[in-house]
């Protein structure tokens, strides 16, 4: 099993294990916050120095999960980049290896409270994304159905026979899928804060990414 | 032999004292270019180091610095200076004498610099940062003699080779430098002298009478030790009376939380209110210090105590040693027991304390041992890069040098004798650029060559590698004091804080005391009376068996009865016999039981903690391979135990041995001992900043950035030259393979497996082992699967998987 499948406002979905979000109607492939540059806008801030692989890193997987699904739409659902400067600073292969990836399909940025404006990299810039019935931004809305966003990373902890896992994951209801972020170097916000546990409906499941999605009640 | 000359012999006249052998022979020998002296505790070593400067210093005026004093312990070289005085000035002798450590303030330092003492007494770490100012060349051009005290406590960490690195630099500034090494009772003494040359000049060692045997024995106790278990409670009583019978008795432990833990059961059954106090790593200076002067007046019948008073601070009249829990360790027994009689040629006189049944045991083999004078030890590899990545950025902090004069002036230091160019030239370039990885940060590109010379690209970088020289790993230390402007009461570990809630109780400095939180990077506490404490955790220093006690437990095995042990252990021993059995030197043997709702295997390899750490990550390895779903394992010097999902009837096919090795460096690159190897490696070498101008980052944030650091360079730069100090440290340290190979060469397939229904004696202590590494695999996955069901359906939200 690629991924937990659900269904959304009627759209059947799938929870991928690496974080993407995969739509087979529309053959529609999501992923969130792949903060590309973060260790160069930390060392460029004075912050930790990170060797600089992120970008290959989270590349590398976005390529993985494109070639598994085939997907003909990409949307990139915010903070793709971890800041502008960090979009002018990719290297040239790097640029070059997102035209690959944007060769022959649709390709989607929404736009990001990290990355306001486009970027010059191609593609189409969008604030939100309506594709009846769902509806693609980076911060939820509280009164939308249908509603996918990112921007909380939502992680979660489950404790079992003395180990205590803790993972990236998606968090779902009748409303909205909050995804986690497919960056390498990103945290989470733990799903029992309070910004989480007020925007998700008490039925709420999270699904955990790894090799084996799947679903628990929402740690709150 | 040379006779003392005045003031000197008329001084020891006056008192009607003469000169050890061995103090002359010193005086003597002088000005050899290296001399080492072995002497018991209480022989007047620290005494024979000093008496060829006062006679120099005596006979002829000397401008400047002139002999520098290095102690493991900055209280050490307090103590010093405090019973050098005393001589020095009933001699009259014009001797400046300063000390500087840690706690020096910076306006003495900073006097100390421009008008350096005659005689200045200071630790490893504040000598490097002296060598790192650019008027080092000033401070040490006069210098003539290096004394270094307690150098086997040196010898056997980073902390002694950087100190040797900076003794190359030393002699480069003052080529006439002689050096002096002091040690206590060591198992080579050839090898510390390699260490402390100057090579290729020699260093000669001179041995001390060794004096009478020690008397050491077991403590009679009425009551049997536990099963398991570091407290030793069961032997208050007896302790006690131990303490009323002698003067002044030294009660050590092995870790802190243990020494908290029995000074406080002894303080309850203290009914005749002896004054006892308590002295360890996390107290306090100042508590620690208003202990030790307590020691000195005579005002305490006993102290517990840690290795914190291993080394020799001059006490008063401590007539009995007491050790316990198990010693771990002979050389360190024999050394502890030196402590008690501070007068040469009287026997000290030692108890034994063994925690619970197995360290009865053990400490019979360790009598036994310490009897035969029998020291065990492992030599120590070459110089670790770590610390030399740290040396040439000190150096660079100090002036320009050149690659070649640096490279000549550290192949005389003793660890570092057979360091190639190459390595050298590896290590340089890590320290200019960063590496491969990290070259395109201008942060890393810290030196640059400029007319030939290597010098810092910002000369301000300087404050901020002063403000992390060192090679002390234990620093994840949060404060401890008393809410609102109270004292200070210690340091306890930041994992410890971590697992505290408000109101819970703990134990420190013998109080107990409710943590209220935290606050700025401290932890707030209060007096809290009367109430139960929660266990003190904080673990301090862990001791690791040696190998050669380790073949002498299993040796005792093969007896059929131990008339030697008390009742207790015997039947301990003969329980183990009935439902499972022991251990045997010919055969490995394997138990598998499930406990705790987990499948458990013990396997008793009797190979020394790293060997059978490595075996945990072996093992697991292959049952991982094998489908078997490890989760865990933990490791102390007999055995392994490792625990799983599924269990295991037969263990034999685990232990093959190629396949064992096949794949280790894959296995092992992934794993978190490794991890906590390059933090270690990655933050001595200076590309992880613990202390940061205005900030100091917690343990936690330095492991997170190390975690990523690692796994990154693991996926893109597996070649960096901090990843290749990290398999050569965890080679050398913590992988042990040939040791396990020689295990199963003694074995010889002989793998028997016994199923049991339940943890077996000589088991049961390992559950209660702390360093438990995790394993992360399919057992995860599994686990995590069985879970989400678990809790779906108790939500009432499951529903059948379409898949199946």
């Amino acid at each position: 099993m690629d991924g937990y499948e659900f269904t959304l406002s009627g759209a059947d979905l799938q929870a991928r294990g690496s974080g993407a979000l995969y739509w087979p109607a529309r053959n529609l492939l999501c992923v969130s916050d792949l903060h590309l540059g973060k260790s160069e806008r930390l060392a460029r801030r004075g912050g930790a120095t990170l060797p600089p692989y992120e970008t290959h890193d989270t590349l590398s997987r976005l390529d993985a999960e494109l070639a598994a699904t085939e997907a003909q739409t990409v949307v990139c659902l915010g903070d793709t980049f971890d800041d502008r400067d960090a979009a002018d600073a990719l290297s040239d292969q790097e640029k070059l290896w997102i035209s690959r990836l944007q060769a022959g399909r649709r390709w989607v940025w929404i736009e990001g409270n990290h990355d306001p404006g486009p970027v010059d990299l191609g593609g189409t810039h969008l604030a939100e994304l309506p594709l009846n019935p769902l509806v693609f931004r980076h911060i939820a809305q509280v009164s939308q159905a249908g509603d996918i966003s990112g921007h909380y990373h939502p992680k979660a902890r489950l404790s079992t026979k003395g180990r205590s896992i803790t993972r990236p994951c998606f968090l779902i209801d009748g409303d909205r899928v909050i995804m986690p972020a497919f960056g390498t170097y990103t945290g989470g916000l733990h799903s029992h804060d309070t910004v989480l546990s007020d925007l998700m409906r008490e039925e709420a499941i999270a699904v955990l990414t790894g090799p084996f999605p799947a679903p628990i009640p929402m740690p709150r | 032999m040379t006779a003392l000359p005045s003031p000197l012999s008329d001084w020891f006249d006056a008192r009607g004292w003469s000169a050890h052998p061995h103090q002359l022979e010193m005086l003597a020998r002088a000005d050899e270019p290296a001399l080492l002296l072995i002497a018991p505790t209480g022989g007047g070593k620290t005494l024979a180091g000093f008496l060829p400067t006062l006679s120099e210093l005596a006979s002829e005026p000397h401008k400047g610095l002139h002999t520098l004093y290095i102690s493991p312990l900055k209280a050490l070289a307090s103590d010093i200076k405090r019973n050098l005085r005393t001589p020095v000035d009933e001699m009259g002798l014009p001797i400046r004498i300063d000390d500087r450590t840690g706690d020096t303030t910076a306006t003495r330092k900073k006097a100390q610099r421009v008008d350096p003492p005659h005689i200045l007494l200071t630790t490893p770490e504040s000598l490097a940062l002296l060598t790192s100012y650019p008027d080092a060349p000033h401070i040490f051009k006069g210098l003539q003699r290096v004394i270094v005290d307690e150098i086997h406590a040196l010898a056997e960490s980073k902390r002694g080779d950087q100190l040797f690195l900076a003794l190359s630099r030393l002699q480069t500034l003052a080529p006439g430098l002689r050096r002096v090494g002091l040690s206590a009772t060591v198992d080579r003494p050839d090898d510390i002298a390699g260490l402390l040359a100057c090579h290729p000049d020699p260093c000669a060692v001179i041995c001390a009478d060794p004096g009478p045997a020690p008397d050491i024995a077991m403590l009679d106790t009425a009551e049997a030790p536990p099963w398991s278990g570091g407290g030793a409670a069961y032997a208050i009583p007896a302790v006690l009376e131990q303490v009323k019978a002698h003067k002044t008795t030294l009660i050590f432990h092995n870790t802190r939380a243990q020494a908290e833990i029995f000074f406080h059961n002894l303080w309850l059954a203290n009914e005749d209110g002896l004054p006892i106090g308590i002295h360890h790593g996390s107290l306090d200076r100042a508590q620690r210090e208003k202990v030790e002067a307590a020691m000195v007046r005579g005002d305490l019948r006993a102290i517990v105590c840690t290795g914190s008073l291993d080394l020799g601070l001059d006490w008063g009249d401590v007539d009995l040693v007491i050790q316990v829990g198990a010693p771990k360790n002979v050389k360190r027994l024999v050394q502890r027991i030196g402590r008690a009689n501070h007068r040469y040629n009287a026997p000290s006189k030692a108890l034994l304390v063994p925690a619970n049944r197995f360290e009865v045991i053990e400490c019979h083999a360790a009598l036994a041992a310490a009897r035969e004078n029998d020291l065990d030890g492992d030599p120590r590899g070459s110089g670790p890069l770590d610390v030399l990545c740290q040396h040439i950025l000190i150096a660079a902090c100090s002036g320009p040098f050149t690659d070649d004069k640096l490279f000549s002036e550290i192949v005389s230091a003793g660890p570092y004798v057979t360091l190639s160019r190459d390595t050298f030239d590896a290590c340089l370039d890590f320290v200019a650029t960063g590496g491969y990885a990290f070259r395109t940060y201008d942060r890393w590109q810290r030196l640059q060559e400029r007319n030939g010379a290597w010098q810092l690209r910002d000369p301000r970088a300087a404050a901020r590698i002063r403000m992390n020289i060192g090679t002390i790993q234990d620093a994840d230390l949060l404060k401890v004091r008393m809410r609102g402007r109270g004292p200070a009461l210690g340091e306890v570990e930041e994992a410890f804080a971590a697992s505290l809630s408000q109101g819970d109780t703990f134990l420190i400095g013998g109080k107990i005391v409710r943590y209220e939180g935290l606050k700025e990077m401290t932890v707030e506490v209060s007096r809290d009376k009367g109430r139960k404490p929660k266990l003190a955790v904080f673990s301090g220093t862990k001791f690791a068996t040696s190998t050669q006690l380790s073949q002498r437990v299993l040796r005792m095995f093969k007896q059929r009865d131990w008339p030697e042990l008390p009742d207790h252990t015997r039947e301990w021993l003969h329980l183990q016999t009935r439902v499972s059995s022991l251990p045997q030197p010919g055969r490995l043997l394997v138990e598998s039981f499930p406990h705790d709702g987990r499948e458990h295997i013990c396997v008793y390899g009797f190979a020394g903690k790293n060997a059978q750490q490595t075996l945990g990550l072996l093992l697991t390895k292959r049952m991982e391979e094998m489908g078997l779903a490890p989760l865990g394992f933990v490791a102390t010097d007999y055995a392994t135990l490792i625990w799983g999902l599924d269990p295991i009837d037969d263990a034999a096919p685990l232990f093959d041995l190629a396949r064992l090795r096949d794949g280790l460096d894959g296995w092992l690159a992934g794993n978190a001992v490794m991890k906590r190897t390059f933090r270690g490696v990655a933050t001595i070498a200076g590309l992880i900043e613990r202390n940061m101008p205005g900030q100091r980052k917690t343990g936690r944030q330095a492991t997170f950035s190390s975690d990523i650091l690692y796994e990154t360079l693991l996926k893109y730069d597996a070649d960096h030259l901090l990843m290749q100090v990290t398999r050569t440290e965890a080679m050398r340290g913590l992988v042990d393979f040939a040791r396990i190979e020689d295990m199963a060469r003694r074995v010889h397939g002989r793998i028997e497996t016994t199923r049991l229904d339940r943890v077996t004696p000589l088991a049961a202590p390992l559950f209660l082992e702390v360093g438990k590494v995790p394993v992360q695999g399919e057992a995860e996955e599994r686990l995590l699967k069985q879970e989400t069901e678990r809790l779906m359906q108790a939500a009432g939200l499951a529903r059948p998987d379409p898949h199946l």
